[in-house]
């Protein structure tokens, strides 16, 4: 009989993330409901115009969008010459030794730097330096936000890529290696295909992560509601619009808003589905 | 033992995991080309180690040591590059471990795709099925060269890494246990792969498996304790071993 409760309250326990879960998108999209009606789907994702002057009220979320995917895309570009040498590091030239745990504990450590230090470091730090280069005038925008969101996705793809590369059977580096091959071409004609798909997934992972990275975005994106011309001007992404806006919004422009977070938790869960289903795929 | 011109020589060769102890302790040993040598010996003492020596596996691990000297043709190997070392004597592992991303015919190539040399159609198509054949493995993939290695059965994957390893055209071969992970009927397949294979490349085996030992080889060595014990033909040492420890061996008094 006690074995009976207590699976009950087991069963109960767990059935509370789903229903969180669920609660979430059901408000999200009761909420949304009313953009989406007014400006149809498609219209809402491909307008590029943002006004709320009374009366003149129209709300699209392309500059969001492709804030976000643009700024995801160019961390995920300037984060691979970092986290691929750091995962061979730690994976293959340094595996077991204690100067490749050091580095990827240091690696792991800016995983647990709070966002809004970033922030600050690139509104501080960075930013002046983007200005004095005369890349953009204002410093802010697509790029600074990008290079601080490439550090901060590094340790993400890093150590997971690391453990992937470790996997790869010695015995098969040691094959290769009797046949003559060089380190390098272990590298990359053994370990990088064997290890090929778990290192995509961690990179998918880590774009998981920068989809929805609020605070530091919008403190280096530079707030601008048009759709970005270059990668140095500024611009807004899906949750830096939210984050700038919501406290402001009200009627249609708060339905917008809404709609454009139940945009970006589809995006995010999706992603962070298909990463998970190519990590599973890929254990060797 | 001593041959008019051997193909490997150990010279008082050591190898040591830490600086406490030596896994292999003043080893030096001639090779007879065209001949298989077995090692023999129980679990630790050092067989493994001593012929990962000889085409400088070892290397690979900085925390290893080797001293001594290894001559392949009079040459010593510690004074030539590891590449060419690793391509003129081949070797075949305990576990057979093709590369899982290549096809068959891929896995055939390795050596040459590894090492960046580019081959055309046909010269690839002939050292395919050259190699396949030596193997006795040709008729039976002939038709699934574009599988992957892994597809096969383990005995037919361990003949796909001798294969692997002859494309290369090595003067030794050095297997280490290679039946050890093989069904009986598969084993005895490459036992007599080996009697045939001998008359190319020298072969020098490492094997728990004394009847292995006496079935193939013409001479074997009994190491013990990271010693060599004894080394002579294999017929006088397993009909009249010259060491009290290589007797209790090899009537099975000590494993």
């Amino acid at each position: 009989m006690n074995d009976r409760i207590f699976k009950i309250i087991l069963f109960l326990a767990a059935l509370v993330m789903p229903v969180v879960c669920g609660g979430i998108v059901y408000a999200l999209a009761n909420d949304a409901y009313d953009a989406f009606n007014h400006f149809g789907f498609i219209n809402f994702i491909t307008s590029d115009e943002w006004n709320y002057t009374q009366g003149n009220e129209h709300y699209g979320a392309l500059p969001f969008i492709t804030g976000t995917l643009l700024t995801t895309l160019l961390a995920l570009v300037f984060c691979i010459p970092f986290s691929l040498p750091v995962s061979l590091f730690v994976g293959e030239y340094f595996k077991g030794k204690k100067i490749a745990s050091i580095l990827s504990t240091v690696t792991d450590l800016l995983a647990g730097i709070p966002s809004i230090i970033y922030g600050l470091w690139g509104f501080y730090t960075l930013r002046p330096i983007i200005m004095s280069l005369n890349i953009s005038p204002q410093g802010s925008g697509i790029l600074t936000a990008s290079l601080v969101l490439a550090i901060m996705i590094v340790p993400y793809a890093a150590s997971l890529s690391a453990e992937f590369i470790k996997m790869v059977p010695d015995e098969l580096k040691e094959g290769a290696y009797s046949l003559g091959a060089t380190r390098a071409e272990v590298i990359r004609k053994v370990i990088f295909p064997i290890a090929g798909s778990g290192v995509f997934s961690s990179y998918i992972l880590a774009i998981g992560r920068a989809l929805g990275e609020t605070m530091t975005v919008t403190m280096l994106i530079g707030n601008t509601n048009q759709l970005p011309a270059s990668i140095t001007s500024t611009g807004n992404s899906m949750a830096s619009i939210i984050a700038n806006q919501f406290g402001e919004a009200d009627g249609l422009r708060f339905s917008s808003l809404i709609a454009i977070g139940l945009i970006l938790f589809l995006i995010t869960a999706i992603i962070n589905v298909v990463g998970k289903v190519l990590i599973k795929r890929a254990r060797i | 033992m001593e041959f008019v011109k051997p193909v490997l020589e150990f010279d008082k060769v050591c190898v040591s995991y830490t600086k406490q102890t030596m896994a292999v302790k003043y080893v030096s040993a001639a090779i007879e080309r065209n001949s298989i040598t077995a090692i023999m010996g129980p679990s630790g003492c050092g067989k493994s180690t001593l012929l990962r020596a000889a085409n400088l596996m070892h290397n690979l691990y900085p925390n290893i040591h080797v001293n001594g000297d290894i001559l392949l043709n009079g040459e010593n190997i510690f004074q030539m590059h590891p590449i060419d070392v690793r391509r003129r004597i081949g070797m075949v592992f305990q576990r057979p471990a093709p590369f899982p991303t290549m096809s068959i015919y891929e896995n055939v190539l390795a050596g040459f795709t590894l090492n960046g040399i580019n081959l055309s159609k046909s010269e690839k198509e002939e050292v395919v099925e050259n190699c396949l054949k030596s193997v006795s493995l040709w008729n039976e993939v002939k038709d699934v060269l574009n599988k992957k290695g892994t597809f096969l059965s383990g005995g037919q994957q361990q003949r796909l890494c001798i294969a692997r390893a002859l494309a290369l055209k090595p003067e030794v071969l050095l297997m280490d246990e290679p039946t050890s992970a093989l069904d009986p009927i598969a084993s005895k397949h490459i036992e007599e792969l080996l009697l045939q294979l001998k008359k190319d490349v020298t072969i020098l085996i490492v094997t728990h498996n004394m009847g292995q030992a006496r079935r193939i080889s013409d001479h074997s060595m009994f190491m013990y304790l990271g010693e060599l014990v004894e080394y002579d033909n294999t017929l006088k040492m397993f009909e009249n071993p010259f060491d009290e420890r290589t007797k209790a061996y090899l009537t099975g008094k000590m494993g």
